[in-house]
């Protein structure tokens, strides 16, 4: 496969669309292309109708929270009339990520990973389906609209795949909080094993 | 009752002698129709107990009724999620009595691998009246034959009159149990409390 900067740069000439190249520094270096949800849907088009990339199968769509998360920057301020360095922290607002794995079976070559990114996590979480592209993914889209509660734009029939219609969580999500509902358990650890010292205090009887 | 010894001796003599209810338990016992009905993975061995390998028509169930309304064994084989629970406890409530069931598999007895998660019940007991567990990941085809050899004792044991008599002779007891709602979060109700009664558990200080 050509390098994904021979493809970013391919496309943005083709297609005038803005292409964020996510690198992957991790032993499979598997980089991904951001793209943006509207021009998803031409740009799908391109990758699956011209020759030369042929990107005829998409095998895997998912999603992935990205939760609000705060870090610290070093910012210059005026401290007593002098000039000081001074760390502060700051709060990057979360959103939903959508991953596609595309393979071309015509030219043997893959995968090629998309990345389509949600404004934020509550408001506005729509990103555009590209199910019309690859009908492959219509289950997996919906899975991800089960799942994190990703909306997405042009699914022929998005609801619930996996969990019911009532319900209202979206259980892949970092801030899902189960139903507790703890039950005896003979090796607990971790948080389950949190849940256990809740349940079944030492010494006591359960209530 | 009749005693033992005497049947024996009776029977050496060439004369057969039994009580109704040993007749009665005999044929039911040995005629324990399965709803072919599967869940998950335990499904496949359940297929394997009833093809020519483990053979298990030779206890009398190989008759798999495709309809809840001709089958006398429900064998949970498998996970139950939470989103497949009232169908499933819809199907115990559309078999005829005497009805019975098996809970096949680490899932189906306690939610297995699955337990603590979001969407698997832990155990398909708190919402049906369980005769027999086996454990396993899943279970042999030979447990699943102890298993039906285990509930042909538990029937060829009932008698047929006084309390402990069978819930299809007792009027007063309905074999059906509440089907669970879906609610927002969780089940509605999430257990069945009138059946499901576990011990204290008391953790080691």
């Amino acid at each position: 496969m050509k390098s994904l900067e021979t493809l970013q740069a391919e496309l943005t000439a083709a297609l005038a669309c803005s292409l964020e190249l996510v690198p992957n520094p991790a032993v499979p270096a598997q980089s991904s292309l951001r793209i943006r949800s509207d021009q998803a849907l031409a740009l799908a088009h391109f990758l699956r109708d011209t020759p030369d990339w042929q990107f005829d199968f998409c095998s895997n769509v998912t999603g992935i929270d990205w939760p609000d998360r705060t870090e610290k920057i070093k910012v210059k301020r005026l401290v007593d009339g002098v000039e000081k360095e001074v760390e502060e922290t700051r709060t990057v607002p979360g959103f939903l990520e959508v991953v596609y794995h595309l393979y071309s079976i015509a030219r043997q070559d893959g995968p090629l990973i998309l990345r389509q990114r949600t404004a934020n996590r509550d408001t506005d979480t729509t990103v555009t389906s590209l199910t019309p592209v690859w009908r492959s993914c219509e289950f997996q889209e919906r899975e991800v609209f089960d799942l994190f509660g990703v909306r997405f734009d042009g699914h022929p029939d998005l609801r619930r795949i996996l969990m019911w219609d009532g319900f209202v969580d979206f259980p892949m999500r970092k801030d899902y909080v189960e139903p507790d509902d703890y039950e005896y358990e003979p090796t607990p650890h971790d948080e389950v094993l949190e849940r256990a010292q809740r349940h079944y205090p030492a010494g006591e009887a359960a209530a | 009752m009749i005693d033992e010894g005497l049947k024996n001796e009776l029977a050496k003599q060439g004369v057969f002698v039994t009580s109704v209810q040993e007749l009665y338990n005999w044929g039911r016992s040995n005629s324990v129709w399965p709803l072919s009905f599967g869940l998950a993975c335990c499904a496949i061995e359940m297929m394997a107990a009833s093809m020519a390998r483990f053979d298990i028509s030779r206890f009398g169930s190989e008759v798999f009724r495709p309809s809840p309304r001709q089958a006398d064994l429900m064998i949970v084989a498998g996970t139950v999620t939470k989103k497949m629970a009232p169908q499933v406890v819809r199907l115990y409530n559309q078999m005829p009595e005497p009805k019975y069931v098996i809970a096949m598999g680490a899932c189906a007895i306690s939610g297995g691998p699955f337990k603590q998660g979001y969407n698997v019940l832990k155990g398909i007991d708190r919402f049906l009246p369980v005769d027999i567990h086996i454990p396993g990941c899943p279970p042999r085809p030979e447990a699943l034959l102890h298993a039906l050899i285990t509930l042909q004792e538990k029937i060829a044991g009932q008698p047929l009159t006084g309390p402990e008599r069978p819930r299809h002779l007792n009027a007063a007891v309905s074999g059906e149990y509440p089907v669970p709602e879906f609610g927002p979060h969780d089940l509605q109700p999430p257990r069945n409390d009138g059946l499901w009664k576990p011990l204290p558990l008391v953790r080691p200080t």
